[in-house]
């Protein structure tokens, strides 16, 4: 076929479209609105607490280990917003419809957020623990590199020639990136697992007997959960209005003069 | 597909562009990283699997670039979108060529990598060439499909290694981890895993780019 | 050959928030000639390229000699040639194997007869041996011509063919293009040169900001009416309300 798609519907649309927009669209945006922030306030107030008054220390580890009950919910919430660029980017190039490039765009700024914070949180709990900030172990490479595609597809958006183009590569470098990525955390476990290990690395520290521990780890993810969609939320409304803004620009430059 | 492998064999032996880039930038990789390791060092021997990998991928990424800058001068692939021909041949035709030109500019690349690391030409060299090759497909399939589309943007020279790099680390890795036992005197066999991951990487990444490499050209 | 080589309806583009083309629709019959005018920024090439397939658009339907883009298959390029602002020629080749280049990738029988074919007709003489960088901007303009018509295509898209050229090959060119007429090709125009438009098309379409402003015949009655939606387009004064779709 010579044009794949139906061509892409802008999400303007004629105003009679915008208001035939189904009204639980509308409801469910005031929902979102109104409860997220809130939900999110709380989540991240009560893991803080339990986090830094609540929860006993480690015995093997000591203090240090806290800043696992954020790692271990960041890199979760890491490799969330990486399905959802993928699964947004592969909908956007078959659909065309703008409303996926903005949560593909959305989610690949959350996900940076939160794959630095597994990046830096990572090396300081592994400095006192295993007593080198780097390993170079299948998990953290992986994350390293993933990092990495991520700068490349906000860099790729920004370099376009324009935002259309831009959308359209930094999808394809988002269905390739999430075909390439289980191929690449492969490789990394061959390399590492072929050559003897210089360090014993030991993912998730003890287990964890203490029930207490298992409360703020289940609080930990429910608050990094909340944040995270909160902020794709955010991010994604944010990108709507830059949309109607320049859409309504363009409106204002086409009038006729006086 | 054959007009198209045809014209860029033509394009490349009238002004050897391409060849001469690889060329270049493999050797001066080569001697600068060679340069950076202690030649009386017991340890340099280590280093010779690594040095040859980024020697291949940094002159690698540049060389494919430039194959796509002729495409952008009277935006001749334009040109080509015009022909009633597959966006998935187009891809297929360039990565065929840029392969070719990879494994072309090894012919002199690989003999001075064993001059400057005293290695011995042994049968070992031509196991070598099996696992180079296997690479540099996989390598130029993933260069060609970000090539074009890095070659429409601003900073293009940027571009191109932060996209291809990271998505080409299994390339990497398998390939210096092969390298390093073939040198070693190891048989292809011992390497098999290393070599079906290659493969594997090669067919995914033309597949891939076959199927995609449309939304990357066509506007 | 289906009567319709040309049907557009409510064909848009937009690019980012800029309009480049707004729900035009037009149909052009087969062997017609069609001059569209406009001042720069109007969408003339846009719409060229959207007709050429080189674009999508983000709204509407085209139909190329009665087959929809949608499902229409590569094939139908075959039918198409396309002279642009750029020649789509490699530089570090000859325009010999240039064309050559082309030819196999059209598929045409005995490649090497039609180029020569080409090369005579478009009286290119010995410059087809030269490297496409070494050109001058008519002979340039020539060699993509000759591109453009080796397949013998139904439908020639040309934009802007005139710009900057001297008047002889100018003239040349204008020549060429009834030639190609009289075989029977439809013929699709951009021009800034009224005179020369005039002179080779049949129909005249105006377009201004995206939009259709005028479409109608090329005859000294509708000249004046012409002349006034053209300046009032350079202007930019608002759209008026052109008919429905031409195609009965």
């Amino acid at each position: 076929m010579l044009w794949k798609n139906e061509g892409s519907r802008g999400a303007q649309g004629s105003s009679a479209e915008r208001r035939g927009k189904k009204i639980p669209v509308r409801a469910a945006r005031e929902v979102y609105d109104k409860v997220l922030p809130g939900a999110t306030f709380v989540g991240v107030v009560a893991a803080l607490y339990l986090v830094f008054v609540y929860v006993p220390n480690d015995a093997y580890q000591g203090p240090v280990q806290r800043i696992f009950y954020f790692h271990v919910p960041s890199a979760m919430a890491t490799f969330a917003a990486t399905g959802v660029l993928a699964l947004a980017s592969a909908m956007f190039l078959w659909t065309g419809r703008e409303a996926w490039d903005r949560l593909a765009h959305s989610a690949a700024e959350v996900g940076l957020l939160f794959c630095s914070i597994v990046l830096t949180t990572g090396p300081i709990w592994a400095r006192p623990i295993w007593g080198t900030w780097w390993t170079w172990d299948a998990r953290l490479t992986t994350t390293l590199i993933l990092w990495l595609i991520y700068v490349a597809y906000l860099m790729l958006r920004n370099f376009a020639p324009n935002r259309e183009l831009g959308a359209r590569y930094a999808a394809v470098l988002g269905v390739v990136g999430a075909v390439d990525v289980p191929i690449i955390n492969r490789s990394v476990y061959w390399w590492r697992t072929i050559h003897p290990a210089v360090l014993r690395t030991r993912e998730g520290g003890s287990g964890l007997g203490d029930p207490r521990m298992q409360l703020t780890l289940a609080v930990c993810f429910a608050a990094i959960a909340l944040l995270a969609v909160w902020l794709l939320w955010l991010r994604y409304q944010t990108a709507r209005t830059a949309d109607a803004v320049a859409a309504l620009r363009q409106q204002a430059a086409e009038l006729p003069e006086g | 597909m054959l007009p198209l492998i045809w014209k860029d064999l033509l394009i490349e032996f009238r002004t050897k562009e391409t060849l001469v880039s690889l060329l270049m930038l493999g050797l001066l990789t080569l001697l600068v990283l060679s340069l950076a390791f202690d030649p009386l060092s017991e340890l340099r021997p280590l280093a010779a699997p690594g040095t040859l990998w980024v020697a291949v991928i940094f002159a690698g990424v540049l060389g494919i670039h430039r194959s796509f800058l002729c495409e952008r001068e009277n935006e001749c692939l334009q040109g080509l979108l015009l022909c009633p021909v597959d966006r998935g041949t187009i891809f297929l035709a360039k990565v065929f060529g840029n392969a070719l030109f990879m494994l072309g500019a090894q012919c002199v690349i690989l003999p001075v990598f064993v001059v400057f690391f005293n290695l011995f030409p042994s049968l070992a060299l031509l196991r070598l060439v099996v696992v180079l090759s296997l690479g540099i497909v996989g390598f130029a399939a993933a260069g060609t499909l970000f090539a074009a589309i890095s070659v429409r943007t601003r900073a293009r020279e940027v571009l191109l290694p932060l996209l291809v790099l990271p998505l080409v680390v299994p390339v990497l890795i398998a390939g210096v981890s092969a390298t390093a036992k073939i040198l070693a005197g190891k048989g292809l066999a011992d390497v098999a895993r290393w070599l079906h991951l290659l493969a594997g990487y090669d067919l995914l990444a033309v597949v891939v780019g076959w199927m995609i490499f449309e939304y990357a050209v066509e506007e | 050959m289906a009567a319709e080589a040309i049907r557009a309806e409510g064909l848009t583009r937009r690019f980012g928030a800029v309009m480049a083309l707004d729900r035009i629709s037009l149909c052009v019959q087969a062997g017609e000639a069609v001059a569209v005018f406009g001042p720069n920024g109007a969408g003339k090439t846009t719409l060229l390229r959207v007709i050429g397939t080189l674009l999508r658009p983000t709204d509407g339907r085209l139909w190329l000699f009665g087959h929809d883009l949608r499902s229409g298959s590569p094939a139908l390029r075959r039918r198409v040639g396309v002279l642009s602002h750029q020649s789509f020629l490699y530089p570090d080749l000859t325009a010999a194997e240039n064309l050559l280049f082309y030819a196999r990738m059209y598929s045409l029988p005995e490649a090497g007869r039609r180029v020569a074919e080409s090369v005579e007709r478009l009286e290119l003489g010995e410059w087809a041996a030269r490297p496409v960088r070494t050109l001058s901007r008519g002979m340039l303009q020539r060699c993509a011509l000759a591109r453009a018509l080796i397949h013998r295509p139904e439908l020639l898209l040309l934009d802007e063919p005139f710009t900057g050229l001297d008047l002889e090959a100018a003239a040349a060119i204008e020549r060429l293009l009834r030639e190609e007429q009289q075989r029977g090709a439809t013929i699709v125009l951009t021009t800034h040169d009224v005179a020369r438009g005039f002179a080779i098309c049949q129909r005249a379409i105006i377009l201004s900001r995206g939009a259709l402003r005028w479409d109608g015949p090329i005859s000294p009655a509708a000249r004046a009416e012409f002349e006034g939606r053209y300046a009032e387009a350079v202007r930019g004064a608002p759209a008026r309300a052109v008919g429905e779709a031409c195609c009965l």
